[in-house]
C-alpha cells in the first residue's frame, strides 16, 4: 500500500514538474536542429557568438521593403549607404569616403572609395550607387526617404564623386542618404539572400529559428572583429530568458530590469534606452477612441511614474508624445507632465464624452515582448480607478503585425516605435492622415499642415519649430496614451567587450570582440 | 475494502480542502488579486503576505486562490461538456451498434491519436483565446475519452439478462438506456470523471502556460507558474505556492480515482 501510494504522489508532482520539463526538452530539441549547440567556450575559439532576439526578422529582407525595428536592428550589419549612423548619433563615412555640402545646402558631393565590394564578390561601382538611389526612391516603404528622394534635382557620377542637388535644402539629409541602402544593380534575391556591403554578410536564415552573419573579409574598413554572429529567435519570453541564464546566448538585449536581477550566470548587464516611443496606442476609428476627451481621460488616468515603479524599479523616461530623449533637439521633457495623473479629471473628462460609468476594450499586446505585456496589465489595472475595464488578449508577433499592424483590427495595443533614421521626421511621419503606417488613423489636418511644412522647410530652425509643433498637437489630442522609452538592459558575456549603444534601434556587432586573455 | 477507503478519504479531505479555499476564494480573498503594490513587490512569505507577493506586489495567495477557482471552474465545465456529450454518443452507440457505432468510434480514435494538447493549442491559435473557448475546445477533446468508456459498458450490458427482462416488460428504448443501464455504468465513469478533472485541470494549465489560455490580469494556475518561472532564482516561493497547491490539487483527485477503482473491485 505505501509503495502505490509514494507511486500516485510521484505521478502528481512529475505531471506538475511536466509543465517545466516540456520547456527545457524545446530549448535542446530547437538547439540540436539547427546546430548551434557549442559550448561557450568552443564559440569562443571558434570566435562566434550567438544573439538571442524576441522576434523574427520581416519575411522580406530587402532594406527598402522591410518594416520591422527587430529587422533593421539585425540588417543594420549588412547593408550601409553612403554615410551611416554611429553611436553618438554622428554620421560617419560609410561607401564613401568624404562628403562635402555646398550651395548653401543644396548640393551633396561624396567622394566614393573604389575598394568596395559586394558581399557577393562583385565590386561596387558609381552604377550601383545611382542604381540604389534610383531603386530606393521607387520602392521605398519609408515614407520619410521617399519623400526627400522625391525633390532631388540631380544625380551625377563623375571622377569617382557622386553629386545631389536638391531642389531645396533639406537639413535632414545626411539621414536619409544613410537609409539609402547601397545594393548591388540587377541583383534580384535581396528579399531572400540580401547583399550589401557591411561588416557582416548574410549566411542563411530559418524562419522562427535563426538568422546567420558572418564577417565580411573584404570590408574596406575595420574588418568585424566576430567571424560569425547567429542570431536565435525566441518568441517565448521566459525561453529566451532561460536559454540566456544558461549560458546558451552570448548576447540579449532588450531585458527587464526583473529579469536582468534575476540573471545569474555572472553575465554583465548593461543600461540603455530602446530608443522606441512606448506607447498605448488607440485605434481612432473605433469609438470610444474618437473622442478626444475619453483619449484624454485616459492619459489622465494613467500613472506613468507609478508604471516605471512597477515594471522596471523606476528605470526609463517618460515620453509625452511621439519623441524619444535622444533626439535631444526635439525632446520636450515638459510634454510628459501635461496629464498628471489625476483620477477625478478622467472622471469628469468620461462623463463629458457620455461615458460617467466608463467602458470596456482589449489591449491587444505581442506576447513575446515581456515589457509590453507587463505595462498592458499595470494599465489594465490602473484604468479600473476610472472605471474603465481594459481585457488584455496577447498575440504572437505575426499576428500582431498582419492583424494590429498590417489591418489595424485593433481598439488598443502597447507597443513601442523606434526611428528608422536620427530625423525626427521619421517618428513623425506615420501620423499624417494619408501615410500607410498610420496604424491609429490618426486623421487631424492642422497636424498634416505642420508636418508638411516641416518637411518644406528651409532651415534648421524653423523644421525644428514645425516638428516640435507636430508633437505639441500630439500631445494635445492625447493621439496616444504616451508612456515611456524603456530602460534598455543588455546582458553580454562577460568575456566580451566593446558593446556601444546607438542612438537607434540597432545592434552593431562590428564593435563587439572577445577579450584578449 | 481498507485500502480502498484509505485512498478514497485521503484524496476527499485533500479535495475537500483544496475545494472549500477555492469556494472561499469565489467571494472573498485576503487581498485584491489585482491591486498592484511597488513598493511591496516580490516579498517573502510572511503573516501578512501567506504566500509572499510577485513582480507587481500583488499577494500570491489570493492570486492563487483565484487560479485554482478559475482552473476548478474550467475544469469542471470542461468535464460537464466532455461526460455529457461522452455518455450521449456512447451511451447511443453501445446500445444501437451498427454502421453509426463504427463511424462514431473510428472519429473518436481519430481524435485520440492526436495529443490533445497540441490540438488544442492549433484551434486555439486559429479562436480568439479566452476562457469560453477553452472550454469548448477542451471540453471537445475531453469527449472521446468519456464515450468510449460508456459506449463499452453499454454494449455489455444491453446484452444482460436484466435488460432484456425489463425489455420484456415493455420499456422503451430511452428508459432502458436511462434508468436501467447508465445508473450500472457508474463503477467506470466515476473513476473516468475523477481522471478527467485532473487531466482538464492539467491541459488548462498547460494552455495558460503557453500563453494561449486565460489571459492577464486574470489569475490562473497555469499562467502564474509561467510567470514565476524567472523569478525561481530570487523568489522562488511565487512557484513552490502556485506549483503546491496545483499538485495538492492533482493529487487529491489522483488518490479518488485510486480508491474509487479499488472500491469498485471489491464489488
Amino acid at each position: 500500500m505505501k509503495r502505490s501510494f509514494l507511486a500516485v504522489f510521484l505521478v502528481a508532482a512529475l505531471l506538475a514538474c511536466l509543465l517545466c520539463g516540456c520547456r527545457e526538452a524545446t530549448n535542446s530539441g530547437n538547439g540540436t536542429s539547427d546546430g548551434t549547440t557549442l559550448s561557450s567556450g568552443q564559440r569562443a575559439e571558434n570566435n562566434e557568438i550567438i544573439v538571442g532576439i524576441a522576434q523574427d526578422l520581416d519575411d522580406c529582407l530587402d532594406p527598402n521593403l522591410s518594416t520591422a525595428a527587430g529587422t533593421r536592428e539585425v540588417m543594420f550589419n549588412v547593408f550601409e549607404g553612403l554615410v551611416k549612423p554611429d553611436s553618438t548619433g554622428d554620421y560617419v563615412c560609410a561607401v564613401a569616403s568624404d562628403y562635402d555640402v555646398t550651395d548653401g545646402g543644396l548640393t551633396y558631393v561624396f567622394t566614393l572609395r573604389d575598394n568596395v565590394v559586394f558581399h557577393n564578390g562583385e565590386t561596387c561601382t558609381p552604377e550601383d550607387i545611382l542604381s540604389s538611389f534610383q531603386i530606393c526612391a521607387d520602392t521605398t516603404v519609408n515614407s520619410t526617404v521617399a519623400a526627400a528622394l522625391s525633390v532631388v534635382a540631380d544625380m551625377v557620377i563623375q571622377d569617382g564623386t557622386f553629386t545631389i542637388t536638391l531642389q531645396e535644402p533639406n537639413p535632414d539629409f545626411l539621414s536619409i542618404i544613410a537609409n539609402v541602402y547601397i545594393l548591388p544593380e540587377g541583383y534580384e534575391n535581396q528579399a531572400t539572400a540580401p547583399v550589401g556591403t557591411g561588416p557582416f554578410r548574410f549566411v542563411s536564415r530559418s524562419i522562427q529559428e535563426n538568422i546567420v552573419l558572418e564577417r565580411n573579409e573584404a570590408y574596406y574598413g575595420q574588418c568585424a572583429y566576430l567571424s560569425k554572429v547567429t542570431y536565435k529567435i525566441y518568441e517565448d519570453a521566459n525561453a529566451l530568458f532561460t536559454a540566456l541564464n544558461s549560458g546558451a546566448l552570448d548576447l540579449v538585449a532588450h531585458l527587464t530590469s526583473d529579469q536582468v536581477d534575476n540573471l545569474s550566470n555572472g553575465y554583465q548587464v548593461l543600461e540603455g534606452t530602446m530608443n522606441l516611443v512606448q506607447a498605448m496606442y488607440l485605434n481612432h476609428n473605433v469609438k470610444p477612441f474618437d473622442d478626444v476627451r475619453v483619449r484624454q481621460a485616459l492619459c489622465y488616468a494613467v500613472d506613468v511614474d507609478a508604471m516605471l515603479d512597477l515594471t522596471a524599479d523606476g528605470h526609463g523616461t517618460k515620453l509625452g508624445s511621439s519623441m524619444y530623449p535622444a533626439f535631444t533637439k526635439y525632446f520636450e521633457a515638459s510634454l510628459a507632465d501635461r496629464y498628471p495623473h489625476d483620477v477625478e479629471k478622467a472622471k469628469t473628462l468620461l462623463a463629458e464624452a457620455g461615458y460617467p460609468d466608463g467602458f470596456s476594450f482589449t489591449i491587444t499586446v505581442p506576447s513575446n515582448y515581456t515589457p509590453h505585456v507587463n505595462t498592458a496589465i499595470v494599465l489594465a489595472e490602473q484604468l479600473k480607478a476610472v472605471g474603465i475595464n481594459a481585457g488584455i488578449q496577447q498575440v504572437d508577433w505575426n499576428t500582431w503585425v498582419s492583424e494590429v499592424y498590417g489591418g489595424r483590427d485593433f481598439e488598443a495595443t502597447v507597443v513601442g516605435f523606434d526611428a528608422s533614421t536620427l530625423n525626427a521626421g521619421s517618428l513623425l511621419a506615420r501620423w499624417v492622415s494619408n501615410n500607410g503606417k498610420n496604424m491609429i488613423n490618426f486623421n487631424n489636418p492642422e497636424y498634416d499642415a505642420a508636418f508638411a511644412a516641416a518637411r518644406g522647410a528651409l532651415n534648421d530652425e524653423e523644421q525644428t519649430a514645425q516638428y516640435k509643433k507636430c508633437l505639441e498637437i500630439l500631445s494635445e489630442t492625447a493621439a496616444n496614451v504616451y508612456l515611456q522609452d524603456l530602460a534598455d538592459f543588455v546582458a553580454i558575456n562577460p568575456r566580451l567587450e566593446g558593446f556601444k549603444f546607438y542612438p537607434l534601434y540597432v545592434m552593431d556587432m562590428s564593435l563587439v570582440r572577445y577579450t584578449q586573455s | 475494502m481498507k485500502k480502498g477507503n484509505f485512498f478514497l478519504y485521503t484524496g476527499a479531505v485533500i479535495v475537500c480542502i483544496v475545494l472549500l479555499l477555492v469556494i472561499v476564494g469565489f467571494f472573498w480573498t485576503p487581498y485584491s488579486t489585482t491591486e498592484m503594490d511597488g513598493s511591496n513587490k516580490t516579498q517573502p512569505p510572511s503573516i501578512s503576505h501567506l504566500l509572499g507577493t510577485d513582480n507587481f506586489g500583488r499577494d500570491i495567495f489570493s492570486r492563487v486562490l483565484e487560479g485554482a477557482g478559475t482552473s476548478c471552474l474550467v475544469a469542471v465545465s470542461v468535464i460537464a461538456i466532455g461526460c455529457g456529450l461522452g455518455i450521449v454518443i456512447g451511451g447511443l452507440c453501445g446500445y444501437y451498434g451498427g454502421l453509426p457505432d463504427l463511424l462514431l468510434t473510428r472519429i473518436c480514435d481519430a481524435i485520440t491519436a492526436f495529443p490533445s494538447i497540441l490540438l488544442a493549442l492549433v484551434i486555439l491559435s486559429l479562436l480568439d483565446n479566452g476562457m469560453v473557448n477553452i472550454i469548448l475546445v477542451l471540453g471537445l477533446l475531453f469527449v472521446p475519452s468519456f464515450a468510449r468508456v460508456v459506449r463499452a459498458e453499454f454494449s455489455r450490458c444491453r446484452g444482460l439478462n436484466y435488460v432484456k427482462s425489463v425489455r420484456l416488460m415493455g420499456a422503451g428504448d430511452l428508459r432502458i438506456m436511462v434508468f436501467h443501464i447508465l445508473p450500472n455504468t457508474r463503477q467506470v465513469l466515476m473513476p473516468a470523471l475523477a481522471i478527467g478533472f485532473n487531466n482538464a485541470i492539467l491541459s488548462e494549465a498547460s494552455m495558460s502556460f503557453l500563453g494561449l489560455g486565460i489571459q492577464p490580469p486574470n489569475a490562473s494556475l497555469g499562467s502564474m507558474l509561467s510567470d514565476s518561472q524567472i523569478y525561481l532564482q530570487s523568489a522562488p516561493w511565487y512557484a513552490l505556492g502556485v506549483g503546491g497547491v496545483m499538485v495538492l490539487l492533482i493529487l487529491g483527485f489522483g488518490l479518488m480515482t485510486e480508491g474509487l477503482q479499488r472500491y469498485g473491485e471489491r464489488d
